[in-house]
């Protein structure tokens, strides 16, 4: 579903603030992996989700959708394989405009936006229908403003809109991150939902290790821009945090330096 | 009580300006409030409308197709804003401002070189679409008043559509519009021409309601436009969100703007300190939300001194 070759990047090329963030990776996904990433700050785990998001373009390698090459193509258009959600609430969702008019944005994903009038009653009836099954009672707030909405509500739409138009592949950037525990839990169980309701094929970055290993079906460490273990099927069932962290030292040599991993 | 009657009689003058700057406060909306982006191309396209106009109307041709052409030629320059910001990564106060200088040009070379050319009622009979003259004052207010209205009823229903919406989504939050899959390109590009096409059309008004198309009338115009949009939403923004009568509140503040300009001259303000005037009730207006938050930020400061 994924294939990502030999990709670098490079910030700041040539200037004394230079960092190779990615160094040669490569990952396949196949169709359904639910791939959760974790590493220490800085290994690059953002940077390849916004590589195949097409938010900057690659140094080198290349990057195929579904059997596409995208590598060439600009951020709006691989949107149309793509469903994302951010580590900011505020990031995904348009604040001044109501929830089902952003909703009615992420349902022209892959479409051509014409003059046809954007919601009809049968669509929001839809909405209504999908909201509900997030169980935050948001089915009665269509024409809510949604910056009025708190930061789980929000992740929770933005995640429907992510999902909306089912996605070849959908990026999760931390998008508990800014949540309390309780709220970060709901979303995280919304998100296993959709992914396994529509089975998806989807890459979660975390800072949480628990939560890594909990969710899905594959998990990869990154550290200093490489893919340092990938981990998959029973043998991801069985891990701990503790053999986790020593596999870190073990295929780093360093300790792994994230309070936020080992405190949750 | 017979100044009060004078004063009474300035009105309708004043609010047939109001309308014709209030569909021009409409195209600033456009951009200042959908998309997010202050536009300075409309000093020059307002002109460019008036010259586009006035020049095909003196020419013999009909005013409605001189007004579709000022309307098309309104919707270039703010297309060429929207590619000097997309294309070339021109900041778009920077756009802005390049186009509106090479308007000038443009506008001139339209009049042919003249700084002023008349169209006057008189000369021009039933050829123009509203009035310069007082005689008729209620006829061109009823002809603004049903122009205002479909124009707000077309953009209602534009901003209810998949591409409208797209445009409001850009204006809002680039990062979501872009993950959408909106070309945030094009909408930037789209909104610039739309909104200056409806500038264009109030210059084309506006050179029928004065009676001439001049080199000078689009400066400070965005000043007024900005006024009107300000007024309008502070005075009526809490009541709705409904995006037409938004639009109406607009033009309603180009009114009350231009009531109070015609109240403060006709009480002896002398007309040059006008412009000083507009960008000094802008700036209030816009300084005000900043010092509210200031002001709000030190109480907050000294209460927790207090409970410390």
């Amino acid at each position: 579903m994924l294939e990502i070759k030999n990709i670098s990047k490079t910030f700041n090329s040539g200037t004394i603030n230079e960092k190779k963030v990615l160094s040669n990776v490569s990952l396949t996904l196949e169709d359904g992996d639910f791939v959760t990433v974790i590493g220490g700050n800085g290994a690059g785990k953002s940077t390849i989700l916004n590589l195949v998001a097409g938010v900057y373009p690659v140094d080198e390698g290349k990057i195929i959708i579904d059997g596409n090459d995208v590598t060439k193509l600009p951020e709006h258009k691989r949107a149309a394989f793509i469903g994302r959600v951010f580590q900011d609430p505020r990031m995904g969702t348009a604040s001044d405009m109501w929830v089902e008019e952003n909703m009615s944005i992420a349902d022209s994903r892959g479409h051509r936006r014409g003059v046809r009038w954007a919601i009809t009653s049968k669509d929001r009836e839809r909405f209504r229908e999908q909201l509900k099954l997030l169980d935050l009672g948001l089915e009665n707030r269509l024409t809510t403003k949604m910056g009025l909405l708190s930061g789980g509500q929000r992740q929770a739409i933005t995640l429907l809109m992510a999902t909306l138009k089912r996605p070849k592949l959908l990026l999760l950037d931390e998008h508990t991150a800014a949540l309390d525990p309780k709220t970060a839990a709901k979303v995280l169980e919304i998100t296993d939902r959709l992914v396994k309701e529509n089975s998806l094929t989807a890459l979660m970055v975390t800072h949480n290790m628990k939560d890594a290993i909990a969710y899905g079906n594959r998990l990869i460490m990154m550290n200093a821009g490489k893919v340092i273990l990938d981990v998959r099927g029973e043998e991801k069932k069985n891990l701990t945090i503790e053999a986790l962290l020593e596999m870190f030292t073990k295929a780093s040599g360093a300790e792994f330096a994230s309070d936020r991993a080992l405190l949750s | 009580m017979q100044i009060l009657l004078n004063w009474l009689d300035t009105l309708p003058g004043a609010v047939s300006q109001g309308l014709v700057w209030g569909i021009m406060a409409i195209g600033l909306y456009i951009t200042y409030k959908v998309l997010d982006i202050a536009d300075l191309t409309v000093d020059g396209s307002i002109t460019t409308g008036a010259a586009v106009c006035t020049v095909m109307v003196t020419n013999g041709e009909n005013i409605i197709l001189a007004m579709l052409c000022a309307v098309i030629a309104g919707m270039l320059a703010g297309m060429l804003t929207g590619l000097l910001h997309t294309l070339l990564g021109i900041p778009a106060i920077l756009a802005g401002i390049l186009t509106q200088l090479m308007l000038w040009s443009v506008n001139l070379i339209v009049m042919d070189g003249r700084a002023n050319i008349a169209l006057s009622r008189l000369k021009y009979g039933d050829k123009v679409l509203i009035s310069s003259g007082a005689s008729d004052i209620y006829v061109t207010l009823g002809i603004l008043a049903a122009i205002v209205i479909v124009i707000v009823l077309l953009l209602y229903w534009f901003f209810g559509t998949e591409l409208g919406m797209s445009l409001r989504a850009t204006g809002n939050n680039l990062d979501m519009s872009r993950a959408q899959g909106i070309n945030t390109n094009f909408t930037k590009v789209f909104g610039l021409a739309l909104s200056n096409g409806v500038v264009a059309l109030a210059g084309s008004l506006l050179a029928q309601q004065q009676g001439s198309a001049d080199i000078n009338m689009g400066r400070g115009a965005i000043v007024i436009g900005l006024a009107a949009v300000i007024v309008g939403e502070a005075l009526f923004q809490k009541k709705t969100t409904n995006f037409a009568i938004r639009l109406l509140f607009v033009v309603c503040g180009a009114i009350i703007y231009w009531l109070v300009f015609q109240t403060v001259i006709f009480l002896g303000l002398p007309s040059e300190y006008l412009k000083m005037l507009s960008a000094s009730v802008v700036a209030i207006f816009l300084g005000l939300p900043y010092l509210k938050t200031r002001l709000g930020l030190k109480k907050k400061k000294t209460e927790g001194k207090t409970n410390a």
